[in-house]
């Protein structure tokens, strides 16, 4: 019997995938390496940009947004200084611009693609049937893996640090979008439909405005998931925090691996707060 | 003048509906559909006019396919089967857009859980379906505030839905209908969520409304009580068909015995009603003193027609009609005895009112209840049929 199994070939699935993505790589290489390069140069001016600020007024900024979002309340203010002034006075606040530039673009494109097929998937029982097992596979699958075409497309740097990020943290904003639509009440749906309302003017005065605070806590998530990218996506050049963690890791210094992790559960902490709040102040 | 109609219309839910639609052509039933096929029909084979001006009621039990009627009225729903016409135009033909047109000019709805946006303001609630139409800002606002101003809710206009009591939430739902201007209004159970009291209220400034605009209503409701206040005609649903369609009078006089047994048998379930839960005080004449004068005077006061007669001990002896008494009267008699009839049935206090129903459905006059003899009080038909809807209702309401 297991003779008879050994006969059979090995298929040569990994073979074909190569072929396909060498084949990909080579038909949009100038796509990509107009990606690669204007990313890059946008990207690094917005780091240029955020660390030509200087760090105490940036601190402030920070503390006065959360102490309105979090409706006049001292905590996360306060957590906020201390935590930044920590991050400074270890001198890790250029790495820090730098992740936050990295999460700032993941979160944004991430929001931008998730939202509309999220919005389709709400709409259309086929695209739902369709992204759901793609969604699945995207969540299961390992971060590390999306390495590999991040580096085939787009090479090593910031760029594709954002390509494997956004694949990463895409799926809360699509299948919270989606759940929001679907929650909305039917008495209200059938409500807009009553006065003739087109589908956009019932999509833009009634879904998304009632699916709002659900789409938020996906948002929420998905800024959460980039966050977490951030040291996988050092492996292949990504500069930030994460590279800090990750040379710590190369050779075995603890005490830098601390403090650079650290540094990102205080940055994680703060996005987190904010966002939520964000959410919580629009109900 | 005719405004809506609503020929043949059916609808089946599910996938097999082509099928079941055949089966529908041949008469066959609900049930056997559902076994042939695996579709459920909600609407089955409807037809019915409705009048300008008129308030049509469409009342049933849960179930029963009213609310899937009442929403093939606007395609929320759209018919298997079937056609709807509105001023003679056929509504079941037309494009999407010219749907959407139809619901923003011609019909507005109310909810039964109100269906308020509840990110919007009550003056944005109120103006929805002006804003759909791309009504200018300052019109659009001030006929908002004129419904609003109507039902009484100005001052509540920049709070939001969730601030108000049911009552108040939904003159806001009846205000957002009726800021449109449509001429037709679709109200669903738009008064089932209110409670009793404000119910009651809501229904009357339903009418005072429909006094003053002349709208064509159609409205849904399980409350048989709701039905005979408001409706100018009623439609009785059950298991998707339609079974009577009349004015409030004829269903209560010829009413249809199969529904009143489905109301009974729901009601026997969680309570039953005997004679003494549903009597009300009989108006009475003493044989043993007072004449023909008297029992006139007694029924010009009391604005009735018949008496319940009795002794000093009141015990029950018959009754007396106002055309016998003013006979008697014109004849001089000095008392009522002469004229007593006999032939009024009684039923103890303890009787179940569904053994009461066959008694007083051939029978011209009140039924008297009586204890050992005595009067207890009188079973008038409209009285009982009223207590059996509101049990039903209890018994939804619980459910």
């Amino acid at each position: 019997m297991s003779n008879f199994l050994n006969q059979i070939p090995v298929l040569p699935v990994g073979d074909v995938v190569e072929d396909i993505m060498d084949w990909f790589t080579d038909t949009f290489s100038s796509v990509f390496k107009f990606i690669q390069t204007d990313g890059t140069a946008l990207m690094d001016s917005v780091t240029n940009l955020l660390i030509s600020i200087p760090p105490i007024l940036f601190i402030l900024l920070i503390a006065i947004v959360a102490f309105f979002a979090t409706g006049k309340k001292f905590g996360l203010a306060i957590f906020s200084i201390l935590g930044l002034l920590f991050i400074y006075n270890q001198q890790l606040w250029e790495q820090l611009m730098n992740t936050f530039t990295l999460v700032l673009f993941a979160s944004v494109v991430a929001i931008i693609i998730g939202i509309p097929l999220g919005i389709l998937m709400s709409k259309s029982t086929l695209a739902d049937n369709i992204i759901k097992p793609i969604l699945d596979f995207m969540q299961t699958m390992p971060g590390f893996v999306y390495l590999i075409p991040a580096v085939a497309f787009f090479g090593i740097g910031v760029v594709p640090g954002v390509f494997a990020s956004v694949i990463f943290a895409l799926p809360p904003t699509v299948r919270f979008t989606n759940l929001g639509i679907r929650q909305v009440s039917k008495e209200l749906v059938e409500a807009a439909d009553s006065f003739g309302s087109t589908g956009l003017q019932k999509l833009l005065k009634v879904e998304l405005p009632i699916a709002k605070s659900t789409i938020m806590a996906g948002i929420n998530q998905t800024v959460l998931l980039s966050l977490s990218m951030v040291v996988i996506a050092s492996m292949i050049g990504a500069p930030g925090l994460g590279r800090e963690v990750l040379s710590a890791l190369q050779r075995a210094q603890v005490g830098n691996g601390f403090v650079a992790g650290i540094s990102l559960v205080i940055f994680a902490i703060i996005v987190d707060r904010l966002t939520q709040s964000f959410n919580k102040k629009s109900l | 003048m005719e405004k809506l109609r609503v020929e043949n219309v059916t609808k089946i839910f599910g996938k097999q509906s082509a099928n079941a639609m055949k089966l529908v052509e041949k008469q066959m039933s609900k049930t056997e559909i559902l076994q042939k096929t695996g579709a459920t029909v909600g609407v089955y084979d409807a037809s019915f006019t409705v009048n300008e001006g008129e308030i049509f009621v469409i009342m049933g039990l849960s179930g029963s396919g009213k609310s899937t009627l009442i929403r093939l009225l606007n395609r929320l729903i759209d018919p298997t089967g079937g056609e709807i016409f509105i001023d003679g135009e056929k509504i079941t033909r037309l494009k999407k857009s010219q749907l959407q047109q139809i619901r923003r000019e011609k019909m507005s709805m109310v909810f039964q859980n109100f269906g308020l946006f509840p990110h919007r303001t009550i003056l944005e609630n109120t103006q929805y379906g002006l804003e759909i139409r791309g009504i200018a800002k300052e019109e659009k606002r001030l006929k908002a505030e004129k419904a609003l101003n109507n039902a009484g809710l100005l001052a509540y206009k920049d709070q939001y839905p969730h601030q108000l009591s049911g009552g108040m939430q939904q003159r806001v739902g009846l205000a957002r209908a009726l800021a449109n201007d449509p001429e037709i209004l679709l109200m669903d159970e738009a008064f089932s969520a209110l409670d009793p009291l404000i119910r009651k209220e809501m229904q009357d400034e339903l009418l005072e409304l429909q006094a003053n605009v002349q709208k064509t209503i159609i409205f849904i409701t399980h409350d048989l009580n709701e039905a005979l206040r408001i409706g100018d005609r009623i439609a009785i649903m059950k298991d998707g068909k339609i079974i009577q369609i009349g004015t409030g009078e004829e269903i209560l006089t010829n009413p249809a015995n199969a529904y009143i047994r489905t109301f009974l048998e729901d009601v026997d379930r969680s309570k039953v009603l005997t004679a003494e839960h549903v009597m009300v005080r009989a108006m009475t004449i003493n044989v043993e003193n007072d004449g023909p004068k008297v029992a006139l005077q007694r029924m010009r006061e009391e604005e009735i027609s018949v008496l319940i007669a009795i002794d000093k001990q009141r015990q029950f002896k018959g009754y007396i009609t106002a055309t016998d008494a003013l006979n008697a009267a014109q004849a001089g008699e000095k008392t009522v005895r002469e004229i007593v009839q006999t032939d009024m049935p009684t039923v103890e206090p303890t009787t179940l009112i569904q053994d009461v129903l066959p008694i007083i459905s051939d029978c011209p006059t009140p039924v008297a209840v009586v204890d050992d003899g005595k009067l207890r009080g009188i079973l008038i038909r409209g009285v009982i049929i009223e207590s059996l809807a509101s049990a039903t209702q209890e018994v939804e309401d619980h459910e």
